[in-house]
């Protein structure tokens, strides 16, 4: 592996494990799968089927914002919450790395055991 | 790929007892996984040592061994490439790192998971945001489109 390549692994991996925890509740995925399919939407609209109030939604969009994975908008006297899909991306990424490092260093067993 | 594992899986043209040895005896592990150990592997022992892959030689490699079940299943767990010196990871949930062996025709077949990625409780909640996958595939595709014409 590259300088670079380890030096970007390093990069990636401090933001995920609050992400990793601000996804880990029922509601807030259920947020996020309303948002990401990219229309942003006020809070009223998140409101509308759900149990939860106002507040308890606002709460919830909070933590979301928190990780960067919800952006608000002000317009007029309504936030609007719209999907920022770059912080998943890079768990992915993050994981894509550790992969590859793996499969260098099970190319290096490969050739110590069969050489 | 998940998004809470690595699963690889490679064929090697050497016997169980060969592919053995070469994780589970400190002096072989290091030779491939280019790490300096300080003694042997034992189930529930920390190993601890130096990393020897070049530019690397400043980090101290540290896991704690969970199963050594002769030619079948080896594991430890670890904070994966915990390559900066000034973070402390011992806080952080560390992953589980597990190497099968199986018999074959040809020698051994060797798979690897590393699990344990996301704090998340359950597995399924992380399955359920990936299974939405309409509107999100979709979004990713246009920010791949957009950084694309970007560069």
């Amino acid at each position: 592996m590259s300088h670079k390549r380890r030096s970007s692994l390093a990069a990636k991996r401090q933001p995920r494990a609050p992400l990793f925890a601000a996804l880990g509740d029922e509601t807030r995925l259920s947020l996020v799968a309303k948002l990401c399919g990219g229309q942003p939407y006020s809070i009223s609209q998140l409101t509308e089927g759900s149990k939860l109030t106002r507040q308890a939604i606002t709460k919830h969009l909070q933590v979301l914002e928190r990780v960067g994975i919800v952006h608000s908008a002000h317009t007029g006297r309504e936030s609007r919450f719209e999907f920022v899909p770059e912080p998943i991306e890079e768990i992915k990424k993050y994981l894509d790395l550790v992969s590859e490092q793996w499969d260098q260093a099970l190319t290096r067993l490969k050739s110590f055991v069969e050489g | 790929m998940a998004n809470d594992r690595i699963e690889k899986q490679i064929e090697l043209n050497a016997p169980v007892s060969r592919v053995w040895r070469a994780l589970t005896d400190y002096r072989e592990f290091g030779e491939w996984f280019r790490v300096k150990l300080d003694g042997p592997f034992a189930p529930g022992q920390v190993s601890r040592g130096q990393v020897t892959y070049p530019g690397y030689e400043h980090l101290k490699w540290e896991a704690v061994v969970q199963k050594m079940e002769p030619e079948q299943l080896f594991s430890f767990t670890w904070h994966p490439y915990a390559v900066e010196p000034k973070i402390d990871y011992s806080q952080e949930t560390p992953t589980l790192v597990e190497f099968r062996l199986k018999k074959t025709t040809s020698g051994t077949l060797l798979l690897l998971t590393e699990s344990g990625f996301d704090k998340i409780p359950s597995d399924r909640r992380l399955e359920a945001f990936r299974m939405n996958d309409g509107g999100w595939t979709e979004q990713m595709k246009n920010i791949e489109n957009h950084v694309a014409q970007a560069s």
